[in-house]
């Protein structure tokens, strides 16, 4: 399903790559290509020859042209991906990784400077991992993320694994550059030796970001596939290019997921993906009970050296650790003295609506006026239901509680707010 | 999802979401009898909308056993003066008419809702950030929302979730919650609330002037606020309490798979096994 040609996007790199072969000896430049037969295509039209910018309109009944509605489509999208992941977690007792540490493997090899992603590979992969770090760290605070890059054959480690966002993304936006073959192998031994240090606790998991399409690597990779299995690391991988089959390997043998991108748009959807805690194999981290701390504001008065950037702050504007009393700028973190978790309530809170997630609503079906009495808006917007010729829109009906929410509610509910309005309106005097 | 939005409306313009609460269990012993509050929210509402002609106000009020919407001002009909007050004689009786339905809803669950029954305070921020959600779809061109919510019941701890998933989402669209507290006891729900999303919590000192409270500390819009100084409360308590006792503690074991917190450490988490 997600190899080459699949689809319109995946037409792209055929064309321009052959178009280059064919006229090695030409400078290309940025806005202007070539074709076979040496005129010049402007980039409007390139939108017709490369991108088939009709594929985007549809006919209706009569053969007129109609835009496409979006809006039912985009609906349709979510809640197939909505279903596939409730019965997925229908079918096993919820479980979920909440306490995740996680490398993301960028591959700079040659292969990710190719142009089929404007600008390039590395920059769209760089630009899109920003997004995914933030949303990560937005959906796990309690995890920790390490960046590994793959250059020359060889895997470098680009940060350290931290539980803040800003130092990888400073690491991302500096200067990258492209060179060499890549190695699989090389990258999952460097992250296998890191994750090994990590707590027992936690999840460990690796994403690998994947353009070229080959691996040259020292040894046999089926037994570094081994060790990483033995040491319960989840590897997932999305690739730019091709399906390959030592990828999907991996990720088959370890409980990852192998995904190719077809597109930009695409590429980011299938990251974004990864950010929400996957269900966790039991056996794969100890349930323990991690010493954690709260720590409170200090007084106004107190000044005092916080002991992440060794300046001078007074106690307001930082935290005290309740074990050792030192000031800390930020949570959540390590206290760098006495090495305890320090975390506030709503971190922990942050992670709940992945333990008690919304149950997906039912598809309510247009009804003429008459019938359904009583259903004017949706209950969470207002929003009137109905189309202008009487009948009801499509929308849907939470199956607990009995209200009807238009299709923008629903996606809403579901993607953000993680709380039903009709079922929280409610009294339940029964025990919760 | 939808973060920071272009600014394409004037600058102070402000939707204003006001979360009432009429749990009946709480006005009845309350020092401030609930006509009279209704009739300051009612002069509230009324000069945010003089300030500006594009300003909206939407009311939502939160019982012991529902919520609804009680007033919309885009609803209005755009006729000047006399319409008005027949807009603000319909909120009235719809206050009316929700009280008693939310009464007869009450009392046909009939079990033992105490005096400390709280209102449904995750029900209406849900119902609140749903509205904002569609404003925020209508287009560029849309007035700056902000909540404001006026609690005078204690906190329901069964809500906890539901109340800190609506805050983490109002945090992710920028919209501030605002607090005053119109009860004897701090909420501590209201105040994380206003202070993770950026809003004002205010606890008035006497009730009576709380129309001059309301409208100094509250009626400005988010663009204005930065050239006031507002109200700010000194600590806010993040400490969690333990699951096993309910007491707040600086430091406890937290359970690695459903994020359970106790104050000794045991050998199986109570919750998950």
């Amino acid at each position: 399903m997600y190899g080459v040609g699949g689809g319109g996007g995946g037409f792209n790199a055929p064309s321009t790559t052959s178009g280059r072969r064919r006229n090695p000896g030409d400078e290309e430049e940025d806005e202007e290509e070539e074709t076979g037969e040496g005129r010049v295509l402007e980039a409007w039209e390139r939108a017709y020859a490369d991108d088939r910018s009709w594929e985007a309109l549809q006919e209706d009944e009569s053969g007129l042209l109609r835009p496409i509605d979006t809006k039912t489509l985009v609906h349709a999208q979510y809640r197939r991906r909505l279903l596939l992941r409730s019965a997925a977690d229908a079918a096993v007792r919820i479980q979920k990784g909440l306490i995740r540490y996680l490398y993301i493997v960028i591959d700079l090899s040659r292969a990710a400077s190719e142009m089929d992603y404007r600008p390039s590979r590395m920059a769209v992969v760089a630009k899109h991992a920003e997004a995914f770090i933030r949303e990560f760290f937005d959906q796990n605070p309690l995890s920790h993320v390490g960046l590994v890059t793959i250059k020359d054959g060889i895997s470098h480690r680009l940060t350290d694994i931290g539980g803040s966002p800003e130092s990888q993304i400073k690491a991302l936006l500096g200067k990258l550059e492209c060179s060499g073959d890549s190695s699989l192998q090389n990258a999952l031994e460097l992250v296998h030796g890191y994750l090994d240090q990590v707590p027992s606790y936690g999840h460990k998991e690796v994403l690998i970001l994947y353009s070229a399409l080959n691996t040259c690597d020292p040894g046999d990779i089926m037994e570094t596939i081994e060790k990483c299995k033995k040491s319960k690391i989840r590897c997932s991988i999305i690739g730019l290019a091709a399906e390959i089959f030592i990828c999907k390997h991996i990720c088959e043998e370890t409980g990852g997921s192998y995904t190719v991108a077809l597109d930009e748009s695409h590429f980011k959807e299938l990251l974004l993906e990864h950010a929400p805690p996957p269900p966790a194999i039991a056996e794969h981290a100890a349930a323990n009970l991690i010493k954690m701390g709260f720590p409170q504001r200090g007084a106004e008065d107190l000044i005092s050296i916080c002991s992440c950037h060794k300046k001078i702050k007074s106690g307001a504007e930082g935290y005290i650790c309740p074990r050792c009393k030192v000031n800390v700028c930020e949570l959540p973190t390590e206290c760098r003295t006495c090495g305890l978790t320090l975390v506030s309530s709503p971190h922990l809170a942050r992670s709940y609506h992945h333990l008690f997630p919304v149950a997906p609503f039912d598809e309510v079906s247009s009804v003429p006026n008459r019938i359904q009495r009583g259903v004017q808006n949706c209950f969470g917007c207002q929003q009137n239901l109905f189309n202008p010729d009487g009948q009801t829109s499509l929308h849907v009906r939470c199956p607990k509680c009995s209200q009807h929410f238009c299709l923008d509610c629903d996606i809403y509910i579901h993607e953000s707010l993680h709380n039903c309005p009709g079922c929280e309106s409610q009294r339940s005097f029964s025990s919760q | 999802m939808t973060s920071a939005h272009s600014k394409l409306y004037s600058d102070d313009v402000s939707l204003v979401v006001v979360v009432v609460d009429t749990n009946p269990f709480f006005w009845a012993t309350a020092a401030l009898p609930f006509a009279d509050f209704f009739a300051n929210l009612v002069h509230f509402v009324n000069s945010i909308l003089l300030l500006n002609h594009l300003n909206r106000v939407v009311v939502i009020a939160s019982g012991v056993s529902s919520c609804a919407y009680i007033f919309d001002s885009g609803d209005a009909s755009p006729a000047g003066g006399v319409g008005v007050a027949a807009t603000f004689d319909k909120a009235s009786r719809k206050v009316e008419e929700f009280i008693a339905q939310d009464a007869h809803a009450t009392a046909s669950n009939s079990s033992a809702a105490s005096a400390n029954a709280a209102s449904l305070l995750s029900g209406a921020l849900s119902l609140a950030m749903c509205y904002i959600q569609r404003i925020f779809r209508s287009g560029t061109r849309h007035p700056q929302p902000r909540i404001l919510c006026l609690q005078g019941s204690p906190d329901g701890p069964e809500q906890y979730v539901a109340v800190m998933n609506s805050i983490f989402s109002a945090q992710r669209s920028m919209v501030p919650i605002d607090s005053c507290i119109v009860g004897t006891q701090d909420s501590a729900f209201l105040q994380q609330a206003s202070y993770i999303t950026g809003g004002v919590y205010l606890k008035p000192q006497e009730l009576n002037g709380l129309f001059q409270y309301l409208a100094a500390v509250f009626a400005t819009d988010l663009h204005s606020r930065t050239f006031l100084r507002l109200p700010k409360t000194l600590g806010v308590d993040f400490r969690a309490s333990c699951f096993c006792h309910k007491k707040t503690i600086d430091m406890g074991y937290v359970c690695s798979v459903c994020l359970s917190i106790f104050c000794k450490n045991q050998k199986k988490c109570s919750t998950c096994g």
